[in-house]
C-alpha cells in the first residue's frame, strides 16, 4: 500500500495519517475511531474512542470507564481537515460503517455488516465511495441466509417442541446483537425467556441505548425447577458444557450462527441443533453492497480474502486483499471473541 | 422425495439410536413397498447407478448458480463435499416436486442412456424443484454417493417394528446380493425361495474387546481361545454344487481366490463356514499386506497364485447339509467343524487351531507371542455360545495384541471433509532419517479429543509455511503419538515402510521435535 494512501494498514490497524486517528486498532493509540463493540474490533487500552452514539452504553460495559465520545449516524465530525461520517453497518446495535474525505477522496471502511434490516439495530445504508474497505467473513457463494422470518419461525417451533416435551431450550448465541435479535424475535408465548448474565448485561446497554427489548429474566438461584421446563435460555458460547449448564436438566442446545449453514461445521458443534443466523453479509448481500457503493477499488478485509479479492477482481474491479487482526477465518470466531469480552 | 428428505434430516439430526429408530420406523409405516425397497437398499449401501460423472455435475452447477467454474472449485474445497456445495450455491428454492423417492430413482434409470445435454437439463431442473436438503439427498443419490451413519443393525429395529417380524430374520433377509432394481419389497422380507437365497450369507457374529482383566471372565475352562488371525474374515457357502464366498463388508469375493473352489468340490455335504481367509505359504501365515495386494487385483494371475495362496482358517460352522446350526452350542458345532474339515481333506481348508492354556496367567503369555504367528491376539469363545447377529456383548470377546506406536512430527494438514470441512484435520506424521531429515511416513486423523483438535487447528493456521489447495505444510514442532497394527517395506512410500491402520493415541505435549523417533526404529518394527 503506497505512503499517499488516505487509509493505510500498519501493524496498529488502520491509519488515516492526514487525521492521525486509527480505526478499529488493535494495539494502544492515543486516537481510535471505532465501527462497534464487538471485541476484535474494540480493544482495551486507546487513550480516546469515538465510536456511535448507541455504542457508548455497550462499550462502556466491555472496557470499563474510558474517555468516550460519540456520534450520530450522517453527522460529519472534522479532525485536522479530514472529514469523517458515521453510517449505519447493520450489524449490531451502534455498528458503523465509517466514511472518510479529504480532499474529494472518499473512503468507506464498512467494519463488519448485514444488509438486511434485523428489526433492532438501524437498517445499512450503501454510501458512495472510491475506495470500499468491506469485511468478507461469509464471502462465498455456499452462504446465503434465509429471511430472519424463517429461521424465527424454525427456532420459535424448536422451542415449542421443546417445551412440549418438558426439555429446556438452551441457545447459545454471542451475547452482543445475536442474543438480542432472538430475544425480539421470539414467541414469547411459549415460555419464560431467561438470559445467562452476560447476555443481561449487553440488554441493560441496549436499554439504555434506548432500545425498548422484550422482558426477559436472568437466570439465578431462585428459580422454581419447573420454569426451565418450559424456558428458553439465551447464554453465550462459551457456556456450552458449563456447571453453570447444569441447572436446566433435562435440556437440548442450539447454536444460532452463519457458520451453521454448512453440514461441517453443525456436525462438529457439540450443540444439538444449528439454526443458520447470522449478524454478517452473506454472499449476495456483500455483492450488493460492493456495488452499491459505486466504489472502484475494493480493499477485502477478513474473512475469505484472497477469494473474494479475485472473484472481484475478474468482475472488473481494483480488488486487492488486505490482512488485518479481525476474526473471521474460522468458525470458532464467535467464540473466541466471546472469550475476550470484558477486560484483558 | 419429501418424506425421504425429512426422514434423512431426522436421522441426520440425532444421534440417538432409539431416535433414529423410531424415525425409520415411523416412515416404514407411511412408506410405499417401493420406497420402502429403496431406502433399505440406499441406507445399506445399495445405492442406485450413478448417471452423471462429477466434472458435469461440477460445470453444470457453477453454470446454474452463475458463478466461475474455479469458484466452484475453492467453495468445493473448504466444503468438502460435491453434493453440499452444489446444494449450498443454488438459492434454498420452495419445495415443488410431489415425485417420491422411488418415482425419482426411476427417472434417473430414464436418464442414463440419453445424450448429455437432455441429462443436464434434467439436473438442473430438478435442481430447481428443491430446497436445499432436498438437493442435497438428490445429488447424493445422483452421484451414487450416499453414505449414511444407519448401520443395519439399526435398519433391522426398525424393520422388526414395522414388520413384527424377528430381528435375527430381517438381519439375514437383508444378507447377501440382492439387487433392488429387480427385488420387491415382499420378496425381499418375506418371500423364502427367492433366486437369491442360494448365495445369501448368514449376519456375521461379531465381538467386543475385552474390558479389564480376562480373570473376570471366570473360570478359563468354559472358554475356547483361539487365534485371531489377521485376513478377510468370510464366509465359505457351499450350496447345491454353488460356491460363494462373501467377505464380512458383504462383498461377494468368490472370483478372486479361484483355488478356494477345490473346497466345494471337496466337501461332502453343503455347508456354511465362518472363517478367516489368509495368505498362506510354506506352513505359515502371511502378513495381511500380501492378501491387500490380491485383493486390489483385477485379474488373478499365476504369479499371484504362487506367491500369495489363499487358505481359509474355518472358525465355525453355521449350516450343514441345510440345516442352520447356529442354535448349537459351540461346543458342538467346533466338533462337526472339525469332523468336516478333516473329512474335506484339501490344503486350502483349515481348522483355526484352538489354543489351549489351564490358567489365565498361561494364555496372557501365549497372547503377548502372537505376533511371532502372524496373529492379532486371541478370541475367547464361551464353550456353551450359540452364535449370534451382529455384534453382541456376553460370549465372545476379542483380546487384540496392544498395538506398536512411535512418537512422530505433524509436518502437513489437510482440511478435513464433509463434516468437519473448517478445519484441519488429517495429518502427515515424519520421523528422522540418518541425515537429520524428516521423512513422511504415515497419514493419520481421529484419536484427539474435540478440544485439543480445536487446539491443533488453531495452531495450524497460525504456524502454516505453505497452503497447496487444501494442504498446508507447518512449522515441524508438534510431536504425536502414532499407533498402528502393522508394518511393511513398501517401495511405493518415500519412507520405505507402509503402516496399517496409522491413528493418533496421544498429542505429545510433552515432547520437543528432536525427541521424535527415527525411521531407523521405525524400521525395527518389522519383522
Ligand atoms: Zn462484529
Ligand atoms: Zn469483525
Amino acid at each position: 500500500m503506497q505512503n499517499n494512501q488516505l487509509i493505510q494498514f500498519t501493524d496498529h490497524g488502520m491509519y488515516v495519517p492526514q487525521a492521525d486517528v486509527y480505526i478499529d486498532p488493535w494495539k494502544p493509540v492515543t486516537r481510535a475511531l471505532i465501527t462497534h463493540a464487538h471485541g476484535d474490533h474494540a480493544r482495551w487500552g486507546m487513550k480516546h474512542y469515538l465510536a456511535h452514539e448507541q455504542s457508548i452504553p455497550i462499550l462502556k460495559r466491555r472496557l470499563g470507564p474510558q474517555q468516550f465520545e460519540s456520534i450520530a449516524y450522517g453527522k460529519p465530525i472534522q479532525i485536522n481537515g479530514v472529514e469523517f461520517t458515521f453510517f449505519p453497518a447493520g450489524h449490531v446495535l451502534g455498528s458503523a460503517q465509517i466514511r472518510v474525505a479529504y480532499q474529494g477522496d472518499v473512503w468507506v471502511a464498512s467494519g463488519d455488516y448485514k444488509t438486511i434490516d434485523d428489526g433492532i439495530s438501524p437498517a445499512f445504508e450503501p454510501v458512495k465511495c472510491h475506495t470500499f474497505i468491506t469485511e468478507s467473513t461469509f464471502g462465498l457463494p455456499v452462504y446465503n441466509w434465509k429471511p430472519q422470518v424463517d429461521i424465527m419461525e424454525q427456532i420459535n417451533a424448536w422451542w415449542r417442541a421443546n417445551a412440549a416435551a418438558g426439555k429446556c431450550s438452551v441457545m447459545f448465541a454471542y451475547s452482543l446483537g445475536k442474543a438480542q435479535r432472538i430475544l425480539q424475535h421470539l414467541d414469547h408465548h411459549i415460555g419464560q425467556v431467561l438470559v445467562h448474565g452476560s447476555v443481561q448485561n449487553m440488554n441493560e446497554a441496549y436499554e439504555e441505548a434506548g432500545v425498548h427489548l422484550k422482558p426477559t429474566k436472568k437466570v439465578d438461584q431462585s428459580f422454581d425447577k419447573n420454569i426451565f421446563k418450559t424456558a428458553l435460555v439465551i447464554a453465550p458460547l462459551s457456556a456450552e458444557g458449563s456447571l453453570w449448564m447444569k441447572k436446566f436438566e433435562p435440556y437440548t442446545t442450539a447454536v444460532a450462527s452463519g457458520w451453521m449453514g454448512l453440514r461441517g461445521a453443525k456436525r462438529r458443534d457439540s450443540a444439538d441443533m444449528g439454526f443458520v443466523l447470522s449478524d454478517h453479509a452473506d454472499w449476495q448481500g456483500l455483492n450488493s453492497a460492493v456495488k452499491a457503493t459505486g466504489a472502484q477499488r475494493i480493499l477485502v478485509t477478513h474473512g475469505y480474502t484472497a477469494i473474494y479479492a479475485k472473484y472481484l477482481t475478474e468482475l472488473g474491479y481494483d480488488a486487492q486483499e488486505v490482512a488485518t487482526r479481525f476474526v473471521g477465518e474460522q468458525p470458532e470466531a464467535e467464540k473466541q471473541e466471546e472469550g475476550k469480552e470484558g477486560q484483558p | 422425495m419429501k418424506n425421504f428428505v425429512q426422514l434423512f434430516v431426522q436421522i441426520d439430526r440425532t444421534t440417538k439410536t432409539n431416535e433414529k429408530v423410531d424415525a425409520l420406523a415411523a416412515y416404514f409405516n407411511e412408506a410405499s413397498d417401493e420406497d420402502k425397497l429403496w431406502t433399505i437398499a440406499i441406507f445399506s449401501g445399495r445405492n442406485p447407478k450413478r448417471i452423471v460423472k462429477t466434472t458435469q455435475l461440477k460445470q453444470w452447477a457453477a453454470e446454474s448458480a452463475g458463478i466461475p467454474y474455479w469458484l466452484f472449485e475453492e467453495c468445493y474445497h473448504i466444503v468438502g463435499d460435491l453434493s453440499e456445495t452444489i446444494s449450498s450455491i443454488l438459492p434454498d428454492y420452495s419445495s415443488a416436486s410431489s415425485l417420491t423417492l422411488a418415482q425419482w430413482i426411476k427417472q434417473m434409470q430414464w436418464h442414463e442412456q440419453v445424450a448429455e445435454e437432455i441429462k443436464k437439463k434434467w439436473i438442473v431442473d430438478a435442481w430447481k424443484q428443491f430446497t436445499k436438503e432436498e438437493r442435497f439427498v438428490f445429488n447424493k443419490i445422483t452421484s451414487g454417493a450416499f453414505r449414511m451413519g444407519v448401520s443395519t443393525k439399526l435398519m433391522v429395529k426398525a424393520l422388526s417394528k414395522h414388520t413384527k417380524l424377528h430381528e435375527n430374520k430381517i438381519a439375514h433377509r437383508l444378507m447377501g446380493n440382492w439387487n433392488p432394481y429387480t427385488i420387491t419389497y415382499q420378496e425381499l422380507l418375506f418371500n423364502e425361495d427367492g433366486a437369491d437365497e442360494l448365495s445369501k450369507p448368514y449376519p456375521f457374529y461379531l465381538a467386543y474387546a475385552v474390558e479389564g482383566e480376562v480373570h473376570e471372565l471366570g473360570d478359563i475352562s468354559n472358554w475356547q481361545a483361539e487365534y485371531k488371525w489377521d485376513g478377510i474374515r468370510c464366509q465359505f457357502i457351499q450350496r447345491k454344487q454353488q460356491t460363494f464366498i462373501w467377505s464380512r463388508g458383504e462383498d461377494l469375493i468368490t472370483e478372486k481366490f479361484p483355488e478356494l473352489m477345490a473346497i466345494g468340490n471337496q466337501l461332502k455335504y453343503d455347508a456354511v463356514i465362518d472363517g478367516e481367509l489368509i495368505g498362506y505359504k510354506e506352513n505359515a501365515v502371511l502378513n495381511f499386506n500380501h492378501l491387500q495386494t490380491r485383493i486390489g487385483r483385477k485379474n488373478v494371475t499365476a504369479k499371484v497364485l504362487q506367491e500369495v495362496p489363499a487358505v481359509i482358517f474355518a472358525y465355525d460352522l453355521l449350516e450343514l447339509d441345510g440345516v442352520d446350526m447356529r442354535q448349537k452350542p459351540l461346543v458342538e458345532r467346533r466338533a462337526l467343524l472339525a469332523k468336516l474339515v478333516e473329512e474335506t481333506n484339501v490344503p486350502q481348508l483349515k481348522l483355526s487351531p484352538v489354543v489351549e492354556a489351564d490358567t489365565w496367567e498361561q494364555l496372557i503369555q501365549i497372547r503377548s507371542l502372537a505376533r511371532e504367528v502372524n496373529s492379532e491376539g486371541l478370541m475367547l469363545k464361551q464353550q456353551q455360545s450359540i452364535y449370534e447377529v451382529g455384534r453382541k456383548k456376553g460370549s465372545w470377546y476379542k483380546w487384540k495384541l496392544d498395538p506398536m506406536s512411535i512418537d512422530a512430527v505433524m509436518i502437513y494438514a489437510m482440511r478435513g471433509s464433509g463434516r468437519r470441512a473448517n478445519m484441519y484435520t488429517d495429518y502427515t506424521f515424519a520421523v528422522w532419517n540418518d541425515n537429520g531429515e524428516l521423512v513422511p511416513f504415515a497419514k493419520a486423523y481421529s484419536g484427539l479429543t474435540d478440544k485439543e483438535m480445536a487446539a491443533v487447528d488453531a495452531w495450524i493456521k497460525q504456524h502454516t509455511i505453505d497452503k497447496f489447495g487444501p494442504v498446508r505444510s507447518v512449522t515441524p514442532e508438534l510431536v504425536f503419538e502414532i499407533g498402528f497394527e502393522g508394518i511393511n517395506y513398501s517401495t511405493r512410500h518415500k519412507s520405505g515402510v507402509a503402516l496399517r491402520f496409522p491413528r493418533i493415541l496421544r498429542w505429545r505435549q510433552d515432547k520437543k521435535k528432536e525427541e521424535a523417533d527415527t525411521l531407523a526404529t521405525l524400521k525395527t518394527l518389522i519383522k
